[in-house]
């Protein structure tokens, strides 16, 4: 036997009191919305739970987009932006600063020494404060968003779900999903928490409200 | 199915002489229950905003235990969608299995150094250990395993493995060790845990940069879509996820969920549950190989080591539904006295009570059934309601029996225990005792309290105050009231008639 074989044996083994009419998929996943966590104003609640978390949050008309990306490029004087592939050039803030487009491929060398990152979003969760990206059109693939040290994250208002269901429902499970909550942090020194190790230690989430 | 592991660290003592020199380390002590007071509070005030907590953990707990009784079937799934997905999946009957496969896969790739997502699979199967025999050196990145790797020194905590320490030993660490690892710590390095970070961060970063090796755990696996789960809080784990060419994921067999949509459920309960906050920075999800994003080689391990025996034992099959978030280690008095070395397993604390004994035997751990007060406050904290204290007492019986089968001659406790036995069964022989028990009381007892007792008695009365019996039973005191009673009754009934 192979060691597949000896693990499933062993585990049928050890459910053999378990009665044949009893099903696998008798138990349907649970639905985990029943409460409203969230409340009326999903997008003030996402506002003020990003910020909890220490992210830089704002909201704005969805025409001040690229006003808002320059003021947070700014704010942090830098010097350097990676702008992922599939970005609407609408969004990208002229400024003193050089853009980087992942064609041909960022090496992780030239994406440590970038600044700063922008990207779109695919959902995000009012009560967490959480962004999710699934690394499609505008998103970039992981490496771009992780290395840069800040990143700037455009929000549409209408891509806030109220709680961690209704985001995960609107998520495709085949593509590689990275969930977001603040900048990086630790609680490994005597539990006590602090933002900044290795991930992006500026977030900067811009809500862009309106069509 | 265990073999030569960490489960339990071999040599150490058992933990009534761990718990007694821990107890006597006041450093420790400090250190524990700042640290464990801090994440009480922040735990509780987490769980409270959801008003819906208990029906969630209900539902979390439902979803592990029929997920358990037909791990089989949902194994199988999910073997199926990794490698839908382009995934290799590889079994593993025990952590030596397990062990070479990872070094076999590490050494196809030709590289001698990988870098690791804190997990606690690869800490039970002592996986850096097997891979520096093999001449692969593993970088632990995240700053807890960090510091406990730099410092040559063990996990005592499940999420914090480094809690035993405080900030003034983690800059010594930093600035003794570093060094030799790597990039050395800042000169001017404070205790301030801003800077400490913000050193381990400078530390890994060209190891991040370099690395063409990872290695992982799983917090959890959707046995529909194939989807591994990744909850952390550094970044460090996204490092390791996303930059490497090959990733490496050890995971128990019992992290397996049925369907994506089940992490409704139980991304809201770990992260409230285990560090106290609404959601971890970072929880990373991925689907077998993406083309054009991350590593292009993905080998995950079905680990059993142990797992199977502890799903044979239907009380004790509970344990296997824990997420690891650690709540019960933070609640727990016991713990928060002695620390997690005492436990001298890589799982200490109420849950590595209930499942060290279960991995490797429970005559291989027979003290840590006993390593509890019964409180409950483990079954409270538990976010999928695992009944530790029912685990505990069934864990105690089967020490016990363990314990009398080794052994020609009976134990002293399984003696007195007999003795109990014939003395309780029979009412003169109970009555007999309880008037010896009350003048014995009188000689040896101080103000109403049996305190330490010499010969026989001594490991009993060593560690606990015995109330002095009182000086007439119940029934004595009932026998001789009533009797007068029905006399004064008999009494009054002759008077009326």
């Amino acid at each position: 036997m192979n060691s597949r074989e000896i693990v499933l044996s062993a585990v049928r083994g050890a459910l053999s009191g378990v009665p044949g009419t009893e099903r696998p998929d008798d138990l349907p996943p649970p639905d985990g919305r029943r409460a409203d966590h969230a409340g009326e104003d999903v997008v003030a609640l996402f506002a003020e739970r990003a910020a909890e978390y220490r992210a830089t949050v704002v909201r704005v008309p969805a025409s001040d987009a690229a006003a808002a990306v320059r003021r947070a490029l700014a704010r942090t004087g830098a010097r350097s932006l990676v702008v992922p592939s599939g970005l609407d050039d609408d969004l990208v803030p002229d400024g003193p600063w050089s853009l980087l487009a992942d064609v041909p491929p960022l090496t992780v060398g030239q994406l440590d020494a970038a600044d700063a990152v922008l990207t779109t979003i695919a959902a995000a969760i009012a009560v967490t404060g959480t962004v999710a990206l699934d690394h499609g059109p505008g998103q970039g693939r992981r490496a771009l968003t992780l290395l840069p040290d800040q990143h700037i994250c455009l929000v549409r208002a209408d891509q806030i779900a109220p709680d961690v269901p209704e985001a995960l429902h609107r998520l495709d499970p085949s593509r590689p999903l990275t969930l977001i909550s603040g900048p990086s942090a630790t609680s490994d020194i005597e539990l006590e928490r602090v933002e900044g190790v290795h991930g992006p230690r500026t977030l900067d989430l811009i809500v862009l409200e309106g069509a | 199915m265990s073999g030569a592991d960490n489960v339990v660290w071999l040599g150490t003592p058992a933990f009534p002489e761990a718990a007694r020199t821990a107890l006597a380390d006041t450093r420790l002590r400090a250190n524990l229950r700042r640290a464990t007071g801090t994440i009480r509070d922040k735990r509780l005030a987490a769980t409270a905003e959801l008003e819906d907590w208990e029906e969630l953990r209900e539902k979390a707990a439902a979803v592990k235990r029929h997920t358990l009784r037909h791990l089989d079937h949902h194994l199988l799934r999910l073997e199926k969608a990794v490698t839908a997905a382009g995934g290799v999946v590889h079994w593993a009957a025990d952590a030596a299995e397990a062990n070479r496969i990872v070094t076999a896969l590490v050494q196809q790739t030709g590289e001698d150094e990988v870098v690791k997502v804190k997990s606690m699979a690869t800490q039970e199967i002592g996986l850096n250990e097997a891979l520096a025999d093999a001449g692969i050196r593993a970088y632990e990145t995240d700053l807890a395993e960090l510091i406990v790797q730099l410092g040559g020194d063990r996990p005592s905590h499940i999420l914090v493995p480094a809690i035993h320490r405080g900030r003034s030993e983690i800059r010594e660490i930093f600035r003794r060790e570093m060094g030799e690892w790597g990039s050395p710590a800042p000169e001017a390095l404070t205790d301030d845990p801003r800077d400490l970070a913000e050193a381990a961060r400078l530390h890994l970063r060209e190891k991040f940069l370099r690395a063409k090796v990872a290695v992982s755990g799983a917090n959890f696996a959707a046995a529909d879509t194939g989807t591994v789960v990744v909850v952390e809080s550094e970044g460090n784990g996204r490092m390791c996820l996303t930059l490497p060419q090959t990733l490496i994921t050890v995971m128990g067999i019992e992290k397996v969920l049925p369907s994506f949509s089940d992490l409704d459920v139980f991304l809201q309960l770990l992260p409230r549950s285990s560090t106290g906050e609404r959601m971890n920075p970072y929880t990373s999800l991925w689907t077998g190989v993406t083309e054009g994003d991350g590593p292009q080689n993905f080998h995950l391990i079905l680990l059993d080591n142990g797992r199977t025996a502890t799903l044979a034992d239907e009380v004790g099959r509970q344990a296997l539904s824990c997420i690891r978030c650690s709540a019960c280690l933070n609640v727990c008095p016991v713990y928060e006295r002695t620390g997690g070395h005492a436990y001298g397993s890589v799982y200490p604390g109420p849950i590595g009570a209930v499942l060290t004994p279960q991995l490797v035997g429970v005559e291989n751990a027979a003290s840590l059934p006993f390593a509890s007060t019964l409180c409950g406050a483990c079954y409270d904290a538990c976010p999928v309601k695992i009944n530790i204290p029912e685990v505990l007492v069934h864990l105690r019986a089967e020490a016990v029996e363990a314990k009398r089968r080794d052994r020609l001659l009976p134990t002293a406790e399984a003696l007195t225990m007999k003795a109990a036995g014939a003395v309780l069964s029979s009412p003169r022989r109970l009555a007999a005792a309880q008037r010896l028990a009350a003048l014995g009381g009188r000689l040896v007892g101080r103000g109403g309290r049996i305190g330490a007792l010499p010969g026989p008695f001594a490991r009993w009365s060593g560690t606990r105050d015995t109330p002095a019996p009182p000086q007439e039973s119940l029934r004595a005191w009932w026998r001789r009231t009533r009797t007068r009673r029905r006399e004064d009754s008999r009494t009054t009934a002759g008077r009326e008639g």
